[in-house]
């Protein structure tokens, strides 16, 4: 991480073996943060469940695209961007896992699960580039960032294959 | 870490002690063959002793609801054993843990299979 702007970015092969990696990044920076182990753990689980997604749905899992991650923590939270090479999702055609006819479903609980973990969550297409979530998790009031965080923005590039 | 399981007879139940990680891919994979295994072995009653389950992502909740669904079926009962903080919790924000039964105790939930009706 750049140590002044508070930065990761990192593009990974679209392979179900690099959700793990993601995961890995996700702890570190949500530790740094400041969060408890507790939120780290649903930070974790949240870009967890978006990593599927992007691999799994939006890129097919077709390993010859990529996913693409930045986390930034800012002063008073850390927001999580990943963004796959697909078509996107239409959040309003999504299930309501908990209604009494899905409750046995086998799938459907990943955008559930990111939504009740994280405390902003949005879905984007960009133009050319496929489908960008955005996820923020805003830290509890008095709890400052480890190494400062910054509200301002910045881009690091940080790319490994 | 990927998920490893040990099973056991005690009695008519059979018991899965579950390991590591039950997420999309591998830990699906093996606990969807591995209940599949044991239903064509006859054995109807499983008991998923979850204590060392260190992460389990929305698949892996699905493989559960599989499970439960493919096992009741067949007339049969897969209940739950010693759930973490992680797993309880995930399953209460699911509304799945009115779903299953799930027990804290080994020699109750064993004992909790003999008082259920089973085909």
């Amino acid at each position: 991480m750049d140590p002044e702007r508070n930065v990761v970015e990192v593009t990974l092969e679209s392979d179900l073996k690099n959700v793990e990696v993601a995961e890995e990044i996700s702890l570190r920076m949500a530790s740094t943060a400041g969060f408890a182990e507790e939120d780290q753990h649903r930070i974790e689980m949240a870009v967890h469940e978006s990593m599927i997604n992007a691999i799994w749905h939006g890129n097919k899992n077709d390993s010859s695209k990529s996913v693409w991650l930045r986390f930034q923590i800012l002063r008073d939270r850390l927001e999580i961007r990943i963004r796959d090479q697909g078509n996107g999702f239409d959040l309003k055609h999504i299930p309501d896992p908990l209604a009494d006819e899905n409750l046995l479903n086998v799938s459907g609980r990943g955008i559930f699960l990111i939504r009740s973990f994280m405390d902003e969550f949005r879905v984007e297409q960009i133009a050319g580039a496929g489908t960008e979530v955005t996820m923020v998790k805003r830290l509890s009031p008095g709890i400052q960032p480890i190494q400062g965080g910054t509200d301002r923005e910045h881009e690091s590039h940080n790319t490994t294959g | 870490m990927s998920m490893k399981a040990t099973i056991r007879q005690v009695d008519s139940v059979t018991v899965v002690d579950v390991s590591g990680r039950i997420t999309l891919g591998e830990g699906c994979t093996q606990l969807r063959e591995l209940i599949r295994d044991q239903l064509s072995k006859g054995n109807k009653n499983i008991l998923l002793n979850l204590a060392d389950v260190t992460y389990i992502d929305s698949s892996g909740i699905g493989e559960l609801v599989s499970g439960f669904t493919g096992v009741s079926r067949q007339g049969g009962s897969l209940k739950l054993l010693n759930l973490t903080k992680k797993v309880h919790d995930l399953l209460q924000i699911t509304k799945l843990y009115t779903v299953f039964d799930i027990h804290d105790d080994e020699a109750r939930a064993i004992s909790s299979f003999q008082k259920a009706p089973t085909a």
